[in-house]
């Protein structure tokens, strides 16, 4: 009988620990299917963020370095600048990259670094339970915003891809979603394209990819999947914002 | 055979590390160690090195931690507020047991303190700095030349243990200029690096370099692996310089460019009819307790001379444990010691015990 369906090699065989209905299980697929599709599993070195993706160095085959919170791209540039060769890529929540680890997200992204950035917007701390992080929309109710996020004393969410797509070093900058197949389908391509920039030297990449957490967001896997498309795609608004055009 | 050359002491550490074998430094402006990073900025890619100057100290010992996960030599510098930045680091470093090599060029504190030297940054350097139970090996250089052996030995002794090791300078140390003999070639010593995570070639299962461990019977094995180790290395790796022991009546302990001051306080106070004599610790972790054993019973009293309020003199009465007196003189805030300043207090100091 002929396989047509597998679980990918660059994912390690353990039952990961994510909620049920958590986004990131199948951003992980996406990622080990990238890897194995490009066939790199052997040069790539993926760095491990804070949050709730911290032990995702037990997940993926390929080497991993687990990084302080919010380090993950300094962590990354210094194995890239050792090992040029090789694929190095960051796996990045929203409290991680775009509130801690700011800093290292902009200036990674203004070298240029020649890193792959998969980042996890899911409007929330997962990890810690469910506080405010700096892409929480307006009126979103946290454990640190229980009353909602009011702009009067929280200031407004961040929209990461567009604020490095201002910047020259980006190469490729795309925001995904997960909420049903079509989109999985979508980001699966955006993922690989960035690895792809990547082989090809072209510079920084990073795929923003709007994800779900029912349990600190209160609802079930199925009300969270609508929350994507109704209430974080009108805010988060989906496509390419660097290097639409690039070839690779 | 050699080349004798005249270089300032932060170049030395630079040009060091490179004959080292170390060929990534990342690294952050602050003054008085800003030279290094001049040096690398210009040799590095003449090398084939990698220079990168980093958006801040906490991005830059994360870069190190990057390159020491793939098994590569690297160096970063700074000095004493910048340190205190890259503690975070330190820590997970010491956690993920990774070998790396790090400057720190004190100067005056607390908070932005002032430039002038100081050595007021020895607990944050012996005593851990970041958080949990850790220590760095710290290496504190008293002339240029041991400047520059110290740095490659750094390299060595970090590889050797997978820890970081710290150059425990001051301003006057990396600001001076000696002359300095470098060898024809360096001894790198090579260790089995197959830890490292540089990509497995499907040829071996995924190395994983983490500190985190969220059982805590799994952490503790850990945290007892690391003291092990540090027992191994406080057995090994002690250094220190005795000079003019032999019929000292007060023992001057001194490390750094302060120990240089107190050899000329032994001058001055033999011209005045005063023995005495000066322990210096080269490593100050692993603090040298084998040479106070050596010398214990030779002295009325140790004086212990830092620029800091007194940090190492606690060191000095734990080696010690009451058997001897122990007194401190210092001067802090980027003031720097006289000989007549020391020579005081050793006559008060002979006054009580003669």
């Amino acid at each position: 009988m002929e396989v047509v369906f597998k679980a990918p090699h660059a994912l390690v065989d353990v039952p990961m620990h994510y909620c049920p209905g958590c986004t990131h299980g199948i951003a992980h697929r996406l990622v080990a299917e990238a890897i194995d599709e490009l066939d790199i599993e052997g040069k790539t070195i993926g760095v491990s963020p804070v949050g709730c993706a911290y032990n995702n160095y037990l997940y993926f085959n390929c080497d991993m370095v687990q990084a302080a919170h919010g380090r993950a791209p300094a962590v990354a540039t210094g194995i890239k600048r050792s090992l040029p060769d090789n694929i190095v890529f960051t796996y990045q929540g929203d409290g991680d990259l775009a509130a801690i680890g700011t800093a290292e997200i902009v200036h990674a992204a203004t070298r240029g670094e020649n890193i792959t950035v998969v980042f996890i917007n899911n409007t929330i701390y997962g990890m810690t339970s469910g506080q405010m992080a700096p892409t929480t929309l307006l009126g979103q109710m946290t454990t640190t915003t229980p009353f909602g996020r009011d702009p009067k004393v929280n200031g407004f969410p961040i929209r990461i891809s567009e604020m490095l797509a201002t910047l020259e070093g980006p190469a490729y900058i795309e925001r995904v979603s997960l909420h049903d197949v079509r989109h999985i389908r979508k980001a699966k391509e955006a993922v690989k394209k960035a690895f792809k920039v990547q082989l090809a030297r072209k510079g920084f990449s990073l795929v923003e990819v709007l994800s779900t957490c029912p349990t600190n967001w209160g609802l079930n896997p199925v009300e969270a999947l609508k929350r994507v498309e109704k209430e974080m795609i009108p805010h988060y608004p989906l496509g390419v914002f660097v290097g639409a055009d690039l070839e690779v | 055979m050699g080349q004798k050359l005249l270089m300032k002491g932060n170049e030395v550490i630079a040009e060091a590390a490179i004959r080292a074998g170390c060929r990534h430094y990342f690294g952050y402006p602050i003054t008085p160690q800003t030279e290094l990073m001049h040096y690398m900025a210009k040799r590095m890619p003449a090398v084939g090195g990698v220079f990168l100057q980093a958006e801040s100290e906490v991005a830059a010992i994360n870069m190190v931690y990057g390159a020491a996960s793939t098994g590569h030599r690297v160096l970063t510098s700074s000095s004493s507020p910048g340190i205190s930045l890259k503690q975070e680091g330190i820590s997970y470093i010491a956690g993920a047991q990774l070998p790396a090599v790090i400057v720190n060029i004190m100067r005056g504190g607390p908070g932005l303190g002032g430039i002038q030297p100081s050595q007021s940054d020895y607990f944050q350097a012996t005593k851990g700095g970041g958080h949990g139970d850790y220590h760095m090996v710290v290496l504190a250089p008293a002339s240029i030349q041991e400047l520059y052996e110290l740095t490659v030995d750094a390299f060595n002794i970090s590889d050797r243990y997978r820890v970081m090791t710290m150059i425990l300078g001051d301003g006057v140390l990396g600001q001076m200029m000696e002359v300095v003999d470098f060898r024809d070639e360096e001894i790198i010593e090579t260790y089995d690096k197959s830890w490292a995570a540089n990509g497995h070639g499907n040829k071996r299962e995924h190395n994983m370099i983490t500190s985190i461990h969220l059982d805590p019977a799994v952490l503790e094995q850990w945290n007892i692996g690391f003291q092990n180790k540090y027992k191994l290395i406080s057995q090994n790796e002690q250094r220190y310089e005795l000079f003019n022991c032999d019929d000292a009546e007060i023992i001057l302990v001194a490390y750094g460019s302060v120990a240089r001051i107190c050899k000329g306080v032994i001058k001055e106070a033999a011209a005045q009819g005063i023995k005495l004599g000066l322990l210096r610790p080269i490593t100050l972790f692993p603090f040298p307790a084998e040479a106070f054993e050596k010398v214990l019973n030779i002295p009325k009293a140790f004086l212990t001379v830092e620029m800091s309020s007194g940090q190492m003199v606690e060191d000095v009465r734990l080696t010690i444990e009451g058997r001897k007196p122990v007194y401190f003189t210092g001067r802090m805030g980027g003031m720097i010691p006289t000989v007549n300043d020391i020579i005081s207090k050793v006559k008060e100091i002979k006054e009580k015990h003669d």
